[in-house]
């Protein structure tokens, strides 16, 4: 099996999960609704798994990919988490805007 | 150029695209429908790197779980429809700057960089099949016993915590 970095590079996997990363935080930073900053969470997230995937095949090696498991799972339960916290904050206050969690401001 | 080449750029500029739309795009909804999209596109990168348990899994979890809980919470809160007021000049502005400033730093880091010459290293046999996944995993000696044990109670504990905190309150007033 010819390792498929061998038409690619490395470099642009490396490349492509920094701007991934970037856009992720650019997300979280530019928008109000709680539910798209989640969804920046994810995409960043979903860059260093792809970061991870890139490097076991780089060094040809199945423990980078096992990894990614234990990073899925871990995003499977914050988002099962957080949107049971966004739903209760709904209620709570009626909307998911970040800027009006306030309470507990002194 | 090599046609893989090719796809991965046509991948890798879907990828990006979508990522950004999820964040531009003004209904939730919609940004719900391309972080979809986005996840597919990642699942193709996982295919191109011939690792298929992984894309197989990454489609069930994210594209299929995660985002029907997506969906589902915008449609429980009602917050289809496009009202949401920007965040201050200020803060807008700082945004971009982090942005433009953080990637053009990394990905001139990363150019600058010792580049990588000559041929990767290929070892010929299987490494990221089911069956050689489940064996690393599950080793007897350095395999990933504990934190796959931890695993099972991290998603125990978030399904419990999950309950706990959608449940409604009693009102006791």
């Amino acid at each position: 099996m010819e390792n498929i970095l061998n038409q690619i590079g490395i470099e642009n996997y490396i490349f492509l999960s920094v701007l991934l990363f970037c856009i992720g935080i650019f997300g979280v930073l530019y928008r109000r609704n709680a539910i798209i900053v989640f969804m920046s969470i994810e995409i960043m997230l979903n860059a260093v798994n792809l970061l991870f995937i890139a490097f076991s095949t780089y060094w040809q090696d199945a423990k980078g990919e096992v990894f990614v498991f234990f990073s899925m799972t871990v995003a499977a339960a914050e988002v099962a988490v957080g949107l049971a916290l966004l739903v209760s904050v709904f209620r709570n206050i009626g909307s998911v805007d970040i800027s009006n969690l306030k309470n507990l401001k002194g | 150029m090599a046609p893989v080449l090719i796809i991965f750029y046509i991948l890798a500029a879907f990828t990006l695209a979508t990522a950004f739309l999820t964040i531009y795009s003004k209904n939730p909804i919609h940004s719900a429908i391309y972080l979809v999209l986005c996840f597919f596109s990642i699942a193709g990168h996982y295919l191109l790197f011939n690792a298929q348990f992984l894309a197989i899994v990454h489609i069930i979890v994210y594209s299929g779980a995660i985002m029907v809980l997506f969906l589902f919470t915008i449609m429980l809160m009602n917050l289809n429809k496009e009202d949401e007021v920007h965040k201050p000049r200020i803060t807008r502005l700082g945004a971009i700057t982090v942005f433009v400033l953080l990637s053009s730093a990394l990905v001139l880091i990363f150019m600058y960089s010792k580049p990588f010459v000559g041929e990767y290293y290929t070892s010929h046999e299987d490494f990221q099949s089911i069956k050689k996944l489940g064996t690393v995993l599950l080793d007897d000696k350095d395999g990933f016993m504990v934190p796959f044990e931890f695993a099972s109670v991290l998603l125990l504990v978030a399904m419990i915590g999950a309950v706990l905190l959608s449940k409604k309150e009693k009102t006791s007033k």
